[in-house]
């Protein structure tokens, strides 16, 4: 059977090389999409990763509070 | 954007990619932020968790929303961390010794007065040592935007106390506490005649927006100080071991206050912080009432003034 699932609102464009790990995006995200990675980028930092993608809203609040442009929350065009 | 990646979904149950529907870059916010950063020079200097990055996302939008021509905006900074704000932001800006921001933008904005002219500066750089001219341009409402972003103490020289540095705080030259008074900026900057007066911490980054839009739109000198965390040099000597840290007892501690008498705008990190829009009220700038002025003196024989540049 075809599991039906609704198309998330939203999604998080993260830009892992940019990111200095300082955590504000995965503090500030309403609705806890995102957590920090256990990997590290080439300068040492754990990045953002969306670990329930399913529940973002593309409010791009996490993008708002990003100090070093690394994040960008965007809305789908939920049309159909 | 070639580096981005998009986070894949670890969900198994959802059927369409995300992926799918990414619009073309032009379209999104961050390509907008990117347009008004030299981005040769990202990432910037700034530590992790430092709040001034943060702020200048929240102005970047802010100029993104107002529709500010690239060429008609003008950053000026002092020297300092926040200093550096000229040096990441892709509109003609410049880097001025230290304290002399204001000076600097006056001259701009009267040399030109069709610039829209922002002092992007610290407390450090505005508030002590270039504090003269933070007094004479307020009270002269010249039409310049002032954002000052106050971490507690100088930054970059190595977290000594500052003017505007809290009572009982732990900096690099008190390291018993600092028992002097504060400078409580909305306070002394109404006294002084700024005609827009807010404060804001880097939690509040919509509303940091929303007063930068304001302060594009309004004629003469305002002020927007903008309290940041600043981990490496203020937080870690004072309980707050991150950036994050510090910014969620923002998050608890700021109450937000509109339009209250300056002088109850207390500041005091870990019990109360208040926030808001303090003043907003209309004075003569200083062209209009050198023009005024003149114009009645002299009558016919003066000319508008419209600039040095023809
Ligand atoms: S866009 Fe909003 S909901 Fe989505 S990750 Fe960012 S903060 Fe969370
Ligand atoms: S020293 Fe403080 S103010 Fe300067 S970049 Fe680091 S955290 Fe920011």
């Amino acid at each position: 059977m075809v599991e039906v699932s609704r198309k998330p609102k939203g999604f998080v464009t993260i830009n892992q090389e940019r990111c200095k790990g300082c955590g504000f995006c995965v503090e500030f995200c309403p609705t806890n999409v995102l957590q920090l990675s256990q990997e590290y980028n080439s300068h040492g930092y754990h990045y953002p990763i969306a670990q329930a993608p399913e529940k973002c809203s593309g409010c791009d609040q996490c993008g708002a509070y990003c100090p070093d442009f690394a994040v960008l929350g965007s809305r789908n065009n939920n049309k159909k | 954007m070639t580096e981005s990646c998009v986070a894949e979904p670890t969900n198994s149950v959802i059927e369409e990619s995300p992926t799918e529907s990414i619009p073309a870059t032009e379209e999104a916010a961050c390509t907008h932020l990117e347009d008004f950063l030299r981005m040769d020079r990202i990432p910037h200097i700034w530590c992790p968790g430092c709040g001034i990055g943060t702020s200048v996302n929240s102005f970047l939008r802010a100029v993104i929303d107002s529709k500010i021509p690239q060429n008609k905006l003008c950053i000026v900074s002092g020297i300092g961390c926040t200093g550096r704000v000229a040096g990441y932001i892709n509109v003609d800006s410049f880097h001025t010794t230290h304290g002399r921001a204001i000076p600097f933008a006056t001259g701009l904005k009267l040399a030109n007065p069709e610039l829209m002219v922002v002092v992007y500066s610290g407390d450090g750089d505005l508030t002590a040592i270039g504090g003269n001219h933070l007094v004479h341009a307020a009270r002269r409402n010249i039409d310049i935007k002032v954002i000052c972003v106050n971490n507690f103490i100088y930054s970059m020289t190595g977290g000594q106390a500052a003017p505007t540095t809290p009572a009982g705080t732990i900096a690099s030259t008190t390291p018993y506490g600092y028992f002097e008074n504060q400078l409580n900026l909305p306070q002394f900057l109404e006294a002084c005649g700024a005609v827009y007066i807010a404060r804001w911490t880097t939690f509040h980054v919509r509303q940091i927006q929303k007063a930068v839009c304001e302060c594009f739109k309004k004629k003469g000198f305002t002020f927007i100080e903008v309290i940041a965390p600043c981990p490496t040099l203020y937080g870690r000597r004072n309980e707050y071991r991150t950036g994050l840290d510090e910014m969620k007892m923002f998050k608890e501690k700021s109450k937000i206050k509109n339009n209250i008498d300056t002088r109850e705008a207390t500041l005091i990190p870990g019990q109360e912080i208040v926030v808001g829009k303090f003043v907003d009220r209309e004075r003569p700038n200083f062209l209009d009432s050198m023009d005024e002025h003149y114009g009645r003196v002299l009558g016919d024989a003066y000319k508008p003034y419209t600039g040095a540049i023809a």
